[in-house]
């Protein structure tokens, strides 16, 4: 898994207690608004979503930038970076 | 026999037209709004747009809605859902000592369950939270995640003064729910006005059916669901969606929009004149509730020396429906805990009666009401040992 600080992110997928498959879902709808190079923060407690989003960008085509390292959060930041 | 239904507030008819809207859903517009073909995704439209028109009807943006089996459901995933998503922000909870049974409950569940401690606001003889008191009760050492305290009551008809209350809060840093069942649809409700974080609506109080309701959850809140499921309601609440319930919401949210305002006036005149009549017309009565900061086609007393349900059932046999106020605790034959709460002695809480109307009833109904209620109390009166002995008391004998 990959960690990464203080990224900055365009816009925020705010799936925190929502329940899966909703991590595959409503992100892939934000990313059509994002434009090309920009960046999208998803906030989940779902541990599957570790997996799930890193093998969705590989599978279309996006960058999966890595996890963001918060040990006050009680749930996971991911970041993708929208390669086209 | 003439029928005067005036108990609205437990269960009103499905108007014509919302029962039209529905019965496409029942049969050929039957598909799951999760399916991924056509059949599927029109109905997820039509579930969309039923979200805009509760939206609008409450000043809300169509994302800030999720759909529920009921106003009591709405409410438990507001306390406990927004709670247990909050739980760095203390596990104290506010709710005002009249709330409904699914507030009072959940929060019960939380100290139970979760080790939270649940605070009961006391309210004055008018059925009002003291807003000192919660700003009080807010400064205190143990801080709150939530405080939930009702719009208006279905038992007195008090409305309580949210947007103050909640201004209270919103200074302290402390998310605030009211349960709105009893006003959406009877007085204009607008939670940008009332500056609420989440606000529990219902399909039946509408005009609507049963079965369905909703929460109004402020932008960006975080709730826990408090049923596992599905990607159903943006994966905040699992279960296939009750389509024709959701669509028959919609369809009452938009007819108590347009006629909200009439409406109001109208209730409000036959709460009057029934009002004025039975304390014109019977001794020993108490109106309870605000006298003036109430529902509009709410009336509820207490009447000294008879029981409530005996009432009812006198009533009942001259073709007028209403109720005791509080269905749980009359089925129990307990003493309102809401009345108890004003401070109103429990003999005489026994007594409580409570009319409800709507659009479809007439000044010939509080006519008839006013004909059969002085005699039906004046006969229960006769029987009543109490009675009896507290006449004799004031005739000095």
């Amino acid at each position: 898994m990959k960690f990464i600080n203080d990224c900055k992110a365009d816009a925020t997928a705010d799936l925190v207690y929502r329940v899966c498959p909703i991590h595959l879902l409503e992100p892939v709808d934000l990313i059509k608004d994002l434009k090309q190079g920009q960046i999208l923060e998803i906030l989940t407690d779902y541990d599957g979503a570790l997996e799930d989003i890193p093998a969705w960008c590989a599978k279309n085509g996006q960058e999966f930038l890595g996890v963001g390292e918060d040990e006050d959060e009680d749930y996971y930041k991911l970041y993708i970076r929208k390669l086209h | 026999m003439r029928r005067v239904y005036l108990d609205h507030a437990a269960a009103t008819p499905v108007r014509r037209e919302v029962l039209e809207a529905m019965l496409p859903y029942f049969s050929e517009r039957f598909g799951n709004p999760s399916a991924v073909y056509d059949l599927g995704s029109e109905i997820k439209d039509r579930l969309e747009e039923q979200r805009e028109r509760v939206a609008q009807l409450i000043g809300a943006q169509r994302d800030e809605i999720v759909f529920t089996s009921s106003g009591a459901e709405a409410n438990n995933l507001a306390i406990k859902g927004l709670a247990l998503a909050n739980l760095r922000k203390g596990r104290r909870i506010i709710v005002s000592a009249i709330e409904h049974h699914s507030v009072l409950n959940a929060a019960r569940f939380l100290e139970k369950f979760h080790d939270f401690e649940a605070t009961f606001l006391p309210v004055n003889g008018d059925g009002l939270v003291d807003p000192d008191r919660l700003y009080k009760c807010l400064t205190g050492e143990q801080p709150a995640a939530l405080v939930s305290i009702q719009h208006a009551s279905n038992e007195v008809g008090t409305i309580q003064n949210i947007q103050k209350l909640a201004a209270i809060c919103r200074e302290q840093g402390v998310f605030f729910h009211t349960d709105a069942v009893a006003t959406v649809g009877q007085v204009p409700v607008d939670v940008k006005e009332l500056q609420v974080d989440l606000l529990t609506l219902s399909g039946p109080a509408l005009g609507g059916p049963k079965g369905v309701g909703a929460l109004y959850f402020r932008e960006k809140l975080r709730l826990v669901p408090q049923i596992h499921g599905g990607i159903q309601e943006n994966g905040r609440r699992g279960g296939t969606e009750n389509v024709p319930a959701i669509i028959g919401l919609g369809e009452a949210a938009v007819l108590a929009g347009q006629e909200l305002t009439a409406k109001a006036g109208y209730l409000s005149g036959l709460r009057d004149q029934l009002v004025a009549g039975i304390l014109e017309r019977v001794p020993q009565v108490v109106y309870t509730g605000h006298p003036e900061q109430r529902l509009p086609g709410h009336a509820s007393f207490c009447v000294e020396g008879i029981e409530g349900e005996a009432l009812l059932f006198m009533l009942s046999r001259q073709g007028i429906y209403a109720n005791t106020g509080s269905a749980c605790a009359s089925k129990a034959l307990k003493t309102s805990p809401v009345l108890c709460a004003l401070g109103i002695a429990p003999d005489l809480a026994q007594g409580s009666v409570v009319f409800t109307f709507n659009a479809d009833n007439s000044e010939d109904d509080v006519n008839h009401v006013l004909n059969h209620f002085p005699p039906a109390v004046e006969r229960l009166r006769s029987f009543s040992p109490i009675w009896r002995k507290k006449m004799a008391a004031v005739a000095g004998r």
